[in-house]
């Protein structure tokens, strides 16, 4: 009965989300479409480095990679065709990456992934200069800012049902297992390698495909505007607070943190910066523990109080 | 052409080596991942550029007021952001954590107040700007400058590291953080005094930096992202590894710029970064040995 | 008798170091074979190899002829080798349960759904842990997560199956009760190679003993001959029976 309650209150919240902009203005309408993108793309987000725990900072690369393709094709070919070839490149710089860098521990990952949207953006700069002998591009497309939002929306459902999925079959148990005990994880025929890949292809197409659907809302692109290392730890930082670990968390960190976000650039456009930095030491000193503690706490051990701390156990 | 070239390459590798070195302290022995480095690079870039247009004062005499300033400054982010957490953190990965969301906090901070003040334009000022004849190719002075410089201070913080009873106290708790204090090693402080120090060196980069190149507020990412990997390419905590990794990756970085193309620098930088991370996981030259 | 595991030549350096050199052995289905030898002397580097946590310098194993060297963990694992640990590993955050399922789920017949619970009851029913499936791995005491370890071992249907020191720490009583549970998984037909140091477990579990030394075998015969052998009375018990 309660998976039927549970399933019937999704229905209800998304089709109230779609019949939102019916009655709501354009500013509005821009809040939510903002609002859906970062709710996606944290947890698509989630869905790779919840269980993994490998922190990637390359977010606004694919988001960059997929708003760049809908800016460099969507004169020449169909809008449907544009978004599959933006997918299809973000699944190949995917595996590229995810092919050379998963077998890095941790933290040059972590700084992999952090240069990723700058390396990406040189990229594309040379390509632009040398190859096409432009640089920014104009996006005129005829798509309406509710149709934006709608294919957000649907993409964000598709988000969450996926990771419900994964939840419940057998790779989602295989992460579960990687992240505990990667030995482990071997020694019961778990191919760590390949189950990692195909995570972080998922999530990137996903993120990919945010870029790509936003884009028309930025009507004027260039490099430096769409790869925006700002955007990677927002995302993070939405996904690590709500509780990466969780289906909903993702989301209710995004919400209220987008929320503030908005509302700091809204009215201190000049001092942003300075605002989200303090923002981003205040949250870290804020957690008593830590922000890996805080979520391991609140959102991982959620089927019973801990018997001994973890460290101390295996020492 | 060739000479020109092979200059500028150990110029911009001298400052990287110089730079990073005072990241493998910070990493290698504070054990922080410091995002935030960048920025202040580039704040004592600004602080050379203030001093020597709006008073006329000569970057060299800069260069005295920025390491301390830089050490100064780092070491009470330590004392003041820093330390809190590592002492709170149990694991070595919620430290990483939160040091990398507290240090990009600590990254935007410095660049709000940067762009505040300087706005995001590109700054340069003119300081001996005249060619010298070198083997039949002429070089920039500051340029010159800079390498001696970049040289001098990076070869005095490696004898400081070798040579002295103090600078031994700082690679021991590089190598084992656990057993300095057996032999008598206030490992606290060690790791205040390196993350200060660190600090020291990236300011003295970021002047050495400004005398012959142009700079933004919003420059210090990509010094960091570079030093990063010439630390990781060096092996974590080894400065000479730094050095090494510096030099290659500026001569590299040069030479795809001169005869390649400018826009393929970074894609240079990270296939051999990649490249090292595959071949040799620990680095160029071992770990945190030196 | 028909051979599941042939070892030949095997070798592996860590930098200068030979941690093991060039041992051979066979082991027959359905054998219990110890593995002994002074700390050091390379036991668990064999079974590391052999289960594929680390790739041979040189030598070849093969299960049941088919090259097992060289393969990833996880291959091996699907071919139906399965380990415990030295240091018990289990999977903290995991039920004890999901501990099992993980084995069960991606052995080379995989089991999904509902079949997967029953499967996994029954195993912790073997092993003594029937009907604490829902308690929290981490929860476990020692002895409990031994268990709990090898039935995760015992999950992935293995034809070979590899113990470090699973008899290790455990109190007398605790030792009678292991070395019963695995003489029953001897009965029903496992080949089971064990790395022991626990003389009383070797005696009653292994017909045949292979003792190593710095690296290289020395050693190979019925468990009675070769604790009697003077060469290695001298190179292993030598030392902690003085």
């Amino acid at each position: 009965m309660k998976r039927f309650a549970i399933a019937g209150g999704f229905v209800v919240a998304v089709a109230v989300l779609a019949l939102a902009p019916l009655c709501l203005g354009a500013y509005g309408l821009g809040l939510l479409i903002g609002l859906a993108g970062y709710v996606t793309l944290a947890t698509a987000w989630a869905l790779f480095s919840g269980p993994t725990g490998y922190i990637s900072l390359a977010t606004v690369a694919f988001v960059g990679i997929g708003a760049y393709c809908v800016a460099a094709l969507s004169e020449v070919l169909p809008y449907p065709l544009v978004l599959l070839i933006a997918a299809a490149i973000g699944l190949a710089v995917a595996l590229i990456v995810g092919l050379s860098t998963l077998r890095l521990s941790g933290v040059y990952f972590v700084i992999f992934t952090f240069g990723l949207a700058e390396l990406i953006r040189q990229l594309v700069t040379f390509y632009e200069i040398n190859v096409t002998g432009t640089l920014g591009r104009y996006i005129f497309l005829g798509i309406t800012p509710e149709q934006i939002y709608w294919q957000l929306l649907a993409l964000g459902v598709i988000t969450l049902l996926l990771t419900w999925w994964i939840g419940r079959s057998r790779i989602g148990l295989a992460l579960k297992v990687i992240g505990d005990d990667e030995v482990v994880a071997s020694h019961v025929g778990i191919d760590i390698a390949r189950t990692k890949l195909a995570l972080f292809a998922v999530s990137a197409v996903i993120m990919t495909l945010v870029g790509a659907i936003q884009a028309p809302r930025w009507t004027y692109v260039e490099p430096a505007i769409v790869f925006n290392p700002t955007v990677s730890f927002l995302v993070l930082i939405m996904a690590l607070l709500g509780g990466a670990a969780r289906l909903w968390g993702p989301l209710l960190g995004a919400v209220p943190l987008f929320m503030l976000f908005e509302w700091l650039s809204a009215n201190f456009p000049n001092h942003y910066s300075i605002l989200l930095g303090l923002l981003f030491i205040l949250i870290v000193f804020a957690l008593p523990k830590g922000v890996l503690s805080f979520v391991e706490d609140n959102w991982m051990k959620r089927r019973g109080p801990r018997a001994a701390d973890r460290s101390e156990a295996r020492s | 052409m060739i000479v020109t070239t092979l200059i500028a390459g150990l110029v911009l590798g001298g400052t990287y080596a110089l730079v990073a070195m005072g990241l493998t302290l910070q990493y290698g022995i504070s054990r922080i991942m410091n995002l935030a480095y960048g920025e202040t690079i580039i704040a004592a870039s600004f602080l050379a550029y203030v001093l020597s247009s709006s008073l006329g004062i000569n970057p060299l005499v800069s260069l005295l007021v920025a390491a301390p300033l830089g050490f100064a400054f780092s070491y009470m982010i330590y004392a003041i952001m820093l330390r809190p957490l590592v002492a709170r953190s149990k694991t070595a990965m919620s430290l990483e954590i939160d040091s990398i969301l507290a240090t990009f906090g600590l990254l935007f901070v410095i660049q709000g107040v940067m762009l505040v003040f300087f706005g995001g334009n590109y700054i340069s000022y003119s300081y001996m700007n005249f060619g010298v004849d070198i083997l039949g190719a002429s070089v920039a002075a500051n340029r010159l400058l800079a390498l001696v410089l970049a040289l001098a201070i990076g070869g005095g913080l490696y004898l400081l590291l070798t040579r002295t009873l103090w600078g031994t106290a700082l690679r021991a708790v590089a190598v084992a953080p656990s057993s300095a204090p057996l032999v008598g090693i206030d490992a606290n402080r060690a790791v205040r005094l390196a993350f200060a120090l660190g600090g020291a060196l990236a300011a003295c980069g970021g002047v050495v930096i400004s005398m012959y190149q142009t700079f933004t507020a919003t420059s210090g990412v990509v010094f960091t992202m570079k030093a990063l990997i010439v630390v990781i390419m060096g092996g974590v905590g080894n400065l000479l590894g730094a050095l090494s990794a510096g030099l290659i990756l500026g001569l590299v970085e040069t030479f795809v710029a001169t005869y390649v193309s400018p826009g393929l620098t970074l894609a240079a930088v990270y296939l051999i970064f990649l490249g090292i991370l595959l071949w040799r996981p620990s680095g160029l030259f071992g770990k945190a040995r030196r | 008798m028909t051979t599941l595991l042939d070892i030949s030549a095997l070798t592996r350096r860590f930098g200068g170091l030979v941690a093991v050199n060039g041992v051979s052995f066979e082991v027959a289905r359905g054998e219990v074979v110890g593995l002994l030898g002074p700390n050091g002397s390379g036991k668990t580097t064999v079974l590391n190899m052999i289960s594929g946590s680390l790739k041979p310098s040189g030598g070849d194993i093969r299960l049941n002829g088919e090259k097992l060297s060289g393969l990833p963990a996880h291959r091996i694992a699907r071919k139906g080798v399965a380990r415990t640990f030295q240091l018990v590993r289990i999977l903290p955050s995991l039920s004890v349960a999901e501990n099992i399922v993980a084995a069960l789920a991606f052995r080379s017949a995989p089991l999904w759904g509902a079949e997967v619970h029953a499967a996994a009851d029954d195993l912790l029913v073997i092993v003594g842990l029937g009907g604490r499936g829902n308690e929290r791995a981490e929860n476990l005491t020692y002895i409990d997560q031994k268990r709990m370890e090898l039935a995760r071992a015992l999950a992935a249907a293995p034809q070979l199956l590899l113990l470090d020191e699973w008899l290790a720490g455990l109190n007398p009583t605790e030792l009678r009760v292991g070395i019963e549970l695995i003489a029953s998984l001897r009965d029903s037909g496992i080949t089971i190679v064990l790395v022991e140091h626990v003389m009383e477990a070797v005696r009653a579990l292994c017909g045949r003993c292979i003792v190593m030394t710095a690296g290289s075998k020395i050693a190979d015969g019925p468990t009675a001959d070769v604790l009697r052998d003077p060469e290695v009375i001298r190179a292993y018990l030598g030392a902690s029976h003085a």
